[in-house]
């Protein structure tokens, strides 16, 4: 169900390593050795064997990132994205595998786009992707798409993401014929009649900016129902960028009545509040928006206690000519892939909001598992899927940090802590600086 | 050739103040709208010379850039440039590259690229000014972003209701009507909020943004409580909000009924002030319109000197020297 461009496993030693894998109980200075691609040696002192050798020392090593929510805008927009400049930025982040939505021009709602999609992965992706096909016939609400012959030719999860699926009964018809698929349904839950032409958070800001306002309540209502109808299914499903406290509340209480709901956050969702938005800077727009400081609390701590498992970036790249304009003719949409370490680890590691432990297991571990995948760890026999990182290192965001085609991101211009070293993906060196 | 010689450092001209800009009422201080409000003081004097035009902005280029219809605004801008001696010249988008589509990043830099000293504009979108002010060199005055903020008119509504009744510290305003979708009632708030005014908001509960009272103001469905007012400042009722779908009230002829400003619903005396255009018999009864205590033909008048004083104040070096109103100390 993941994808990457054919090429010779490698012999890797990484040296003197702090190397942490919290699904391990893992915390210790330690050589890796890498033997054609796998995890062969854990240890004081090891033996090169010739190997290749990264020096760690000062380092950390953890298991390699998941990012389960990213638009690579293949195919229609290639000149925003594409697979190969998508999955190298997704290196230079420490990702080893990636998942791409199909909201892209044609919509993937058809084998045959979702065949030339893994044919071009398969040729030039630096690290695995994995496609999502959608719920929906073009994503139209309509029709459910042949679910069952997506999943056969690939499709590791379904999902209109971008737009919710407005009506239950289609809903509930999804979750039924989705688990026949055994992939896992996927939901922008956003309350269309209430959301409207919203623009950023309904509250003190949006009243004094004067943008239309998008209230928490057309995110949590969806979520409500798309909860209810996972009950009353008995079907997992798994909730897309969650950005209010009533649908973090929502996700507890119905994981705690036994409902399979895995859920996601960004991180520009658990470092920005609404405050942002008063630089009208159009590169903090996004849906769903940026909300109040009391939500982005209830999503760190949602994040700490599991009601939240995975941190997804949602990278959105969007073409520089189409943010330079106001606010409010902008698209939703900011990219993230190459940044979500740094700005977690400056924004909510260092001061002390979450532990470094919760950060790498929500983004790796925690975003496989919502999928199926197998988690990424460091044990002998594994496959070698690592990150190596840089705690202390700083550095300033400009537009030639990245290697993503877009430049959309909320932290331009910003000096962050916290830098990918390198990446080792499906025992592959994919990305090293 | 020149023969090139080194300066001596206190014969140097004083470096260039930073460029300043109007854009929202949120960037200046109490002392700025003071020193605004006794310069349009200084300038209403001098429109009761026979001749009405000042040296002052020669050899200036202020360019007006209009995305929305708009008279009052426009009209006044341009009237308070050519007062004041600059060049002026009038954009507005339709009959323009706006129409070809051209991006509003593009026609900013094209008409940056006549160096112009000002550049006043008007758009529908929040931040327009703001994006102006990045790719020229321009100063740049807000006519109105969207909702968001329509600074000179705020200006021009303190200089009449200070006007009018002496005082801006104290007193008690009540913003009637579409506050959700009104920059002039955002600029507004704002305003005499700096000034140490009361604002109360008065409309349809749909019609009020959430947490508007985070601006410093209260708000309230209640039409009665604009009898407590000095002030009633009548909000325009906009048609194209009433559009099927839309829902804010369930019809013009019930907003007329429950949030009309009729001389029922006021006292003797108290001040009414609308920013036009009015629709007549919709929040404003036409007796009240007409009334002596209607401000409505002096804010006009106070929006040409106010909007000059703008103008003067961003091309003139630094503050100019004002005599303080003795208001303010009773204030």
């Amino acid at each position: 169900m993941l994808f990457v461009k054919d090429a010779p496993k490698e012999n890797i030693f990484v040296r003197g390593a702090r190397v942490i894998d919290p699904g391990e109980g893992l915390d210790a200075v330690l050589d890796v050795r890498i033997d054609d691609g796998v995890i062969a040696a854990l240890g004081q002192t090891l033996d090169t064997n010739s190997h290749r050798v990264l020096d760690a020392d000062g380092l950390v090593l953890a298991p390699a990132f998941v990012d389960p929510h990213v638009h690579l805008r293949t195919p229609g927009r290639e000149d925003e994205e594409t697979i190969a400049s998508g999955t190298a930025a997704a290196a230079a982040g420490g990702y080893c595998a990636i998942l791409a939505m199909p909201n892209t021009e044609p919509v993937v709602d058809s084998a045959a786009t979702l065949g030339s999609l893994i044919e071009a992965a398969r040729a030039e992706a630096e690290i695995p992707v994995g496609f999502l096909a959608a719920i929906t016939k073009g994503q139209s609400g309509a029709e459910l798409t042949e679910m069952g012959e997506l999943a056969a030719a690939g499709a590791i999860g379904f999902s209109d993401d971008g737009v919710p699926v407005a009506a239950p009964g289609l809903m509930r018809r999804a979750l039924q014929y989705g688990a026949v698929t055994g992939r896992r349904i996927a939901l922008h839950c956003e309350e269309r009649t209430l959301s409207g032409d919203g623009q950023m958070h309904e509250g003190e800001v949006s009243a004094e900016l004067g943008f239309t306002g998008y209230p928490s309540v057309a995110e949590s209502l969806m979520v409500e129902r798309d909860l209810a109808l996972a009950a009353y299914e008995r079907q997992p499903l798994h909730l897309l960028h969650l950005s209010a406290w009533e649908s973090v509340q929502a996700v507890r209480r119905a994981r705690a009545e036994g409902v399979q709901a895995t859920a996601e956050v960004t991180p520009h969702h658990l470092c920005l509040t609404d405050e942002a938005i008063r630089s009208l800077d159009p590169n903090l727009k996004m849906n769903p928006p940026l909300r109040s400081a009391s939500d982005r609390t209830a999503l760190i701590e949602g994040l700490k206690d599991g009601t939240i498992v995975a941190i997804a970036t949602d990278h959105a790249p969007h073409a520089r000519h189409e943010k330079e304009v106001p606010f409010e003719a902008a698209p939703f949409g900011v990219t993230g892939l190459e940044t979500a370490f740094g700005a977690l680890y400056t924004h909510l590691v260092e001061p002390g909001l979450i532990p470094l432990e919760v950060v790498l297991d929500r983004m790796s571990a925690g975003p496989a598992r919502a999928y199926g995948l197998d988690a990424p760890r460091i044990v002998v026999g594994s496959a070698a899927n690592l990150v190596l990182l840089d705690l202390n290192a700083s550095y300033r965001i400009t537009e030639e940090t990245f290697r993503s085609r877009s430049v959309n991101s909320w932290l331009l211009g910003e000096t962050v802590k916290g830098k990918v070293r390198a990446t080792i993906a499906a025992g592959r060196l994919a990305y090293s600086t | 050739m020149a023969e090139i010689r080194v300066m001596r450092e206190d014969l140097r001209p004083p470096a260039t103040p930073p460029r300043r800009h109007f854009i929202s009422i949120k960037d200046v201080t109490r002392d700025d709208v003071e020193r605004l409000l006794a310069t349009a003081r200084t300038l209403e004097r001098s429109m009761e010379r026979e001749v009405k035009k000042l040296p002052t902005l020669k050899g200036r280029l202020v360019i007006n850039v209009f995305y929305e219809s708009s008279t009052r605004t426009s009209s006044s801008f341009e009237l308070a440039a050519k007062r004041l001696s600059a060049d002026t010249m009038s954009i507005k988008s339709s009959g323009s590259s706006v129409d070809k589509g051209e991006s509003l990043k593009d026609t900013a830099i094209t008409l940056g690229a006549y160096d112009p000293d000002v550049i006043v504009i008007r758009h529908p979108q929040i931040g327009a000014p703001n994006l102006v002010a990045r790719v020229t060199e321009a100063h740049v005055v807000n006519a109105g972003d969207g909702k968001h903020q329509h600074p000179t008119q705020a200006l021009l509504d303190l200089y009449t209701m200070r006007e009018e009744l002496g005082r801006l510290e104290g007193l008690h305003v009540a913003i009637v009507g579409d506050v959700l979708h009104s920059r002039v009632a955002r600029s507004l708030i704002q305003a005499l909020a700096l000034m140490g005014a009361q604002v109360t908001l008065v409309g349809p509960p749909a019609l009020l943004p959430r947490g508007v009272e985070a601006m410093g103001c209260e708000a309230t469905t209640d039409i009665a409580v604009i009898g407590g007012a000095d002030v009633v400042y009548v909000l325009r009722m906009q048609r194209e909000r009433m559009q099927e779908g839309a829902n804010y009230v369930p019809s013009l002829r019930e907003y007329a009924a429950r949030w009309g400003v009729t001389p029922e619903r006021l006292r003797p005396g108290q001040k009414v002030m609308h920013p036009g255009p009015m629709n007549r018999g919709v929040e404003i009864d036409p007796r009240v319109a007409d009334h002596a205590d209607a401000l409505i033909e002096t804010q006009v008048r106070a929006g040409l000197v106010t909007r000059m004083a703008v103008l003067y104040d961003l091309l003139t070096s630094g503050p100019i020297e004002v005599k303080t109103e003795s208001v303010l100390e009773v204030a």
